[in-house]
């Protein structure tokens, strides 16, 4: 890694959590049109990585970054192939669009500043993720990815729909994220690398390691659910609760793609091994399949794109898995088309929704002679979503089924899944673009007309840019895609696929494609008549088994709550009492610290037995106590006993602190305990009594034992000497105890006075303060009464 | 006095484990003392010789008590009494408010037969 | 508890166990005593006259409030403790500073003060909360 490059691109990364913070502001000022100026920070950032386009279409890669935890070997540091670099320029394309999109789409929402600004912030994650090289911060902005779509899913956060989108959508990822976490981790362990140019050049050291099936799941743990694969794919329809820019944004072309990313991105070390090649296309075409045909079901236009968005994912992992070096290009060009094409089509979606008012597709028709523009600008779209010339959409599909036409069993399995899911993706994008707009025109929809500039350039531009990079496809070759299906392949590939048709299976596999397309579009309402009655029938998904997960957790937790934190005093109490007996006794019968049985004293002063004598008397008496004077009387009884013996050994100071305390405890007692109605004698059943006695005996044990053992250790005297030695000298005082106090250790006492304030104003406020409950408890306390009157 | 020290803490430990919050202050005041007798009887025991210099010039190695576990004690009793008063003014009103001085039937906290926590999201 | 002879005592009582404690305070660097001694005997004192005489003429007598006592002990122990800055030496290094006074010297330091702080505040302290607890019944 180069120790220090430059930092334009840092500052790039950089940039949309700055613009992210001063969103909110700009639009305060400018209302929607701080849109244009917002989009200025996707469009720099964009021109600043289309930089790197000559570079990397020649093959190289450009790293740099900074050490962060040099003692981790933790780097913040960037790595850009042509895989990066092409999620790079998607996000920061798309992204650009969006921010202008959103300017138009939410005018006038009171939130429009707050929503610029999770925006951005995604912008930065989603950039992060693509670009980091340490996976730590790969690690970082996957999960930041995770919370920014949260907070936009959840934007409309008045709604009980959105809330709960968001937070299955954070639920999902980010468990998911969890698991790429241990993952990452274990990818770390076995290679000893942490970044991902160092793993790539790795070569087969995963495949090989005995770790790898862990490794493996934990990474498709973490794929497939950020990219909704079955059957983890409930979440992405959901959170089309989101405001739609987002869902263009976030769901067509970038987060979901993340997941799809990962998996390109680790193909050279993971892939190419039997679980990849089998498990991957069998969760994709599971997902392709599952996912169209949950689409037909739709009536919802944002709905229906979102399940095509699933099945999409699904043909991308898919293709991934396949791993020929066809399908990993036609992977590449389905990314691209995908992102270009469905982000438009959200837009549209998006636009008809907003001027129309509805999303229902059975409710919308007619819409083209208000709405020209949109319309071009949808049909163009689709025609790239079913796969038709002249758009992208098409290369993408041709190279699609070149790379998975095979004579074998599994290569045609999978040809015949993507056929049928590109047929029925096929119809959905024509009911998507197609019925809204033609047909007759529903009454109940009003005068509709065109949405502003800001909302139809999105789409308008997208579709451009899917027809011109089909028309010019050997450039689109040579700086997407040849470089991102190498960095895919993890050697040097070229992609040739253009608009001339060339005669052989593809094209065939493509006709029967329109053809199914065709048949099943005429039949859509059957279709869908016959997949909700199918799902009425299973009755039961993911979805709904989401909702008990997480109803079962909160049930869960309910019940540990009540077990571990019953309300009753008693119960924290015994249970605090016991562990501290344990936690003493347990250690000394371990390591067998046992003290050794103390001498006897043989000459134990009188004073000195008679003291302890009354301390005990005190102490037993405060035990049985049968009335509140004779408990108070006998408390300051065990006080005086333990004031006389600190006198007796030598602590004067102490002695009269004690003696000062007890007294003044026995005043505020009494005063106290007059006024309380207490009897302070035991009510308790003779069990619990016996239960008791045995834990307070058992901790007492307890520290007499370790007091035991402590005396009979050595004694260390060096602070007490410390202390003795420079009294005098440097403290100026004789009386070491509060030289200590006021001077060695002054901080201390600062802070012990503070307390004792402290404990002052809380008394104080304590009995001045009185909230009046309404009930009748006050009358309890002959004081309140007097009070009252 | 390791005994003694054993004997209050027992003391001390068993009025807490009561119902009665009185009872509880009470264990509180005895378990002060018990702790400073602990840290007491840990720096060592000597008979009748404070740690006061006598004289004024520098003396070591003379047998006086251990002057740090004193320092320490001297502000724990400051300290443990303004606990003390606290718990027993916090306990007083408690019984003002709630009318009960048995812990068992303080639930305002924590009420009995809590319902589940809204389910929805 | 106000029996007469209590009421009659109580005030000298009082008075001479502030005088008492003040003494106490001060000497306690070289002898026992200290701050918290001597601010415990003079709350008992407060304590006292509040029970026998009353608690108002014992705020009376205060002129302060009790916790404004204490506040001041506590804003003295941190100057105390602060002055040391002034002399760029840490928090609560010990500054002293010889007076001559009729021929004899006096040392006065930040340590006394901190000392006085401490008294104070205990003093302030302890005597609310007596009061606080005394004020109820009788009023």
């Amino acid at each position: 890694m180069n120790s220090f490059m430059p930092s334009t691109t840092f500052a790039v990364l950089l940039l949309p959590f700055i613009a992210a913070l001063f969103a909110p502001a700009l639009t305060q000022l400018l209302k929607h049109n701080a849109a244009w100026i917002l989009a200025l920070v996707p469009a720099a950032i964009f021109w600043h990585f289309s930089g790197f386009l000559p570079v990397i279409s020649a093959g190289e890669v450009v790293t740099g970054g900074y050490q962060w935890v040099p003692a981790l070997k933790v780097n913040f540091s960037w790595y850009i192939d042509g895989l990066s670099l092409t999620f790079a320029l998607l996000i920061t394309g798309i992204g650009t669009l969006i921010v202008l999109y959103s300017g138009g789409y939410l005018k006038g929402h009171a939130q429009l500043g707050r929503f610029f600004s999770f925006i951005l912030m995604f912008m930065g994650s989603m950039l992060g993720l693509v670009m980091s090289d340490s996976f730590l911060m790969f690690f970082i902005f996957w999960e930041l990815t995770s919370i920014t779509s949260f907070l936009l899913i959840g934007f409309d956060n008045k709604r009980e729909a959105s809330r709960r989108a968001a937070l299955q959508a954070l639920v999902v990822t980010g468990g998911g994220g969890l698991f790429l976490l241990a993952g990452l981790l274990l990818i770390w362990n076995v290679t000893g690398y942490s970044e991902m140019s160092l793993l790539l050049r790795s070569g087969s050291l995963l495949a090989d390691s005995p770790y790898y099936i862990a490794i493996f799941v934990l990474v498709l743990g973490g794929a497939f659910t950020k990219s909704a694969q079955f059957p983890m794919h409930f979440w992405l329809p959901n959170a089309m609760e989101a405001p739609t820019p987002v869902s263009a944004y976030l769901h067509s072309a970038t987060m979901v793609k993340a997941g799809v990313y990962l998996l390109m991105r680790l193909n050279p070390v993971l892939g190419d091994t039997m679980a990849w090649h089998i498990v991957l296309p069998l969760f994709g075409g599971t997902t392709l399949i599952v996912g169209t045909l949950l689409a037909i079901r739709q009536t919802d236009l944002k709905l229906m794109l979102a399940y095509t968005t699933v099945s999409s994912l699904g043909l991308l992992v898919m293709l991934t898995g396949f791993g020929t070096e066809k399908a990993i290009e036609g992977a590449v060009l389905y990314l691209v088309a995908h992102c270009l094409f469905k982000g438009a089509l959200f837009m549209v979606a998006g636009i008809i929704d907003h001027e129309a008012g509805t999303r229902d597709v059975t409710k919308l028709g007619g819409l083209m002679t208000a709405m020209p523009i949109t319309f071009a600008a949808a049909l163009a779209s689709a025609i790239s979503m079913a796969g038709l010339p002249p758009f992208f959409g098409f290369l993408a599909k041709e190279e699609i089924y070149a790379g998975l036409w095979q004579v074998s069993f599994w290569g045609g399995l999978l040809t015949i899944v993507a056929i049928v899911g590109n047929a029925l993706m096929f119809v959905i994008g024509f009911v998507v673009a197609l019925k809204p707009f033609l047909g007759r025109r529903k009454l109940k929809l009003g005068n509709v007309h065109e949405g502003p500039v800001l909302l139809w350039l999105g789409p308008v531009l997208l579709a451009t840019a899917s027809l011109l990079t089909a028309i010019f496809s050997p450039m689109t070759h040579r700086l997407i895609t040849s470089p991102m299906a190498s960095a895919v392949e993890g050697e040097p590939v070229s992609a040739y696929i253009s608009l001339v048709p060339h005669i052989g299976m593809p094209l065939l596999l493509s006709l029967i494609t329109v053809a199914i397309g065709v048949f099943a579009y005429i039949n859509v309402a059957r279709l869908r008549a016959l997949m909700i009655y199918a799902l009425y029938k299973i009755g039961w998904g993911p979805d709904k088994g989401f909702d008990q997960f997480i109803r079962g957790t909160v049930r869960l937790s309910f019940r540990v709550t009540n077990v571990i934190q019953p309300g009753r005093m008693e119960f924290y109490m015994k249970v605090i009492f016991i562990l501290v007996a344990v936690s003493i006794l347990l250690p000394m019968a371990l390591f067998d610290e046992w003290p050794a049985m103390p001498q006897w004293p043989d000459t134990i002063s009188r004073y000195e037995a008679v003291i302890m004598a009354i301390a005990a008397v005190g102490l037993f008496s405060v035990l049985y106590a049968k009335d509140r004077l004779t408990a108070i009387v006998s408390l300051g009884i065990q006080g005086f006993a333990v004031a006389l013996l600190f006198m007796l050994f030598g602590a004067p100071d102490l002695s009269f602190t004690q003696f000062m305390v007890e007294t003044l405890s026995v005043v505020i007692l009494a005063l106290a305990m007059t006024r309380l109605r207490l009897t302070p004698t035991d009510h308790r059943a003779l069990k619990e009594k016996i239960i008791d006695t045995i834990i307070s005996l058992a901790c007492a044990t307890a520290f007499v034992l370790l007091l035991l053992k402590v005396t009979q250790l050595p004694f260390d005297t060096t602070l007490s000497d410390f202390f003795t030695r420079y009294s005098l000298s440097i403290a100026h005082g004789a009386n070491i105890v509060n030289v200590i106090l006021v001077d060695f250790r002054g901080t201390d006492t600062w802070g012990e006075i503070a307390v004792v304030m402290v404990a002052g104003l809380a008394i104080l406020s304590l009995i001045r303060i009185r909230t009046r409950p309404a009930n009748a408890i006050a009358a309890n306390d002959p004081a309140e009464e007097d009070e009252r009157l | 006095m390791t005994l003694l020290v054993g004997i209050f803490f027992a003391v001390a430990i068993y009025l807490f484990l009561s119902q009665h919050i009185i009872r509880m202050v009470l264990g509180a005041a005895v378990l002060g003392n018990a702790v400073n007798l602990l840290i007491f009887t840990s720096g060592r025991l000597t008979l009748e010789i404070p740690p006061i210099l006598t004289g004024y010039e520098t003396t070591t190695g003379m047998l006086t008590a251990n002057p740090l576990p004193q320092a320490l004690i001297l502000t724990a009793i400051v300290i443990s009494f303004s606990f003390f008063a606290f718990l027993l003014v916090l306990s007083y009103r408690a019984y003002q408010e709630l009318g009960t001085d048995d812990t068992d039937e303080m639930r305002f906290a924590e009420p009995e037969n809590q319902d589940l926590p809204p389910l929805g999201y | 508890m106000r029996t007469l002879i209590f009421r009659t005592v109580a005030p000298y009582l009082a008075s001479l166990m502030i005088l008492f404690s003040i003494f106490v305070l001060l000497r306690g660097h070289n002898e026992p005593g200290g701050g918290f001694i001597g601010g415990l005997i003079a709350a008992s004192a407060f304590a006292i006259y509040g029970i026998a005489c009353g608690v108002s003429p014992v705020r009376r007598a205060l002129h302060f409030h009790p916790m404004a006592i204490s506040g001041t002990g506590l804003l003295a122990s941190t100057a105390a403790g602060m002055l040391s800055i002034f002399f760029k030496v840490p928090f609560m290094t010990g500054l002293w500073l010889d007076i001559p006074l009729f021929g004899d010297s006096i040392a006065v330091s930040t340590v006394m003060l901190f000392d006085i702080g401490v008294y104070l505040v205990v003093v302030g302290s302890i005597t609310s909360i007596a009061l606080a607890l005394e004020e109820r019944p009788n009023s």
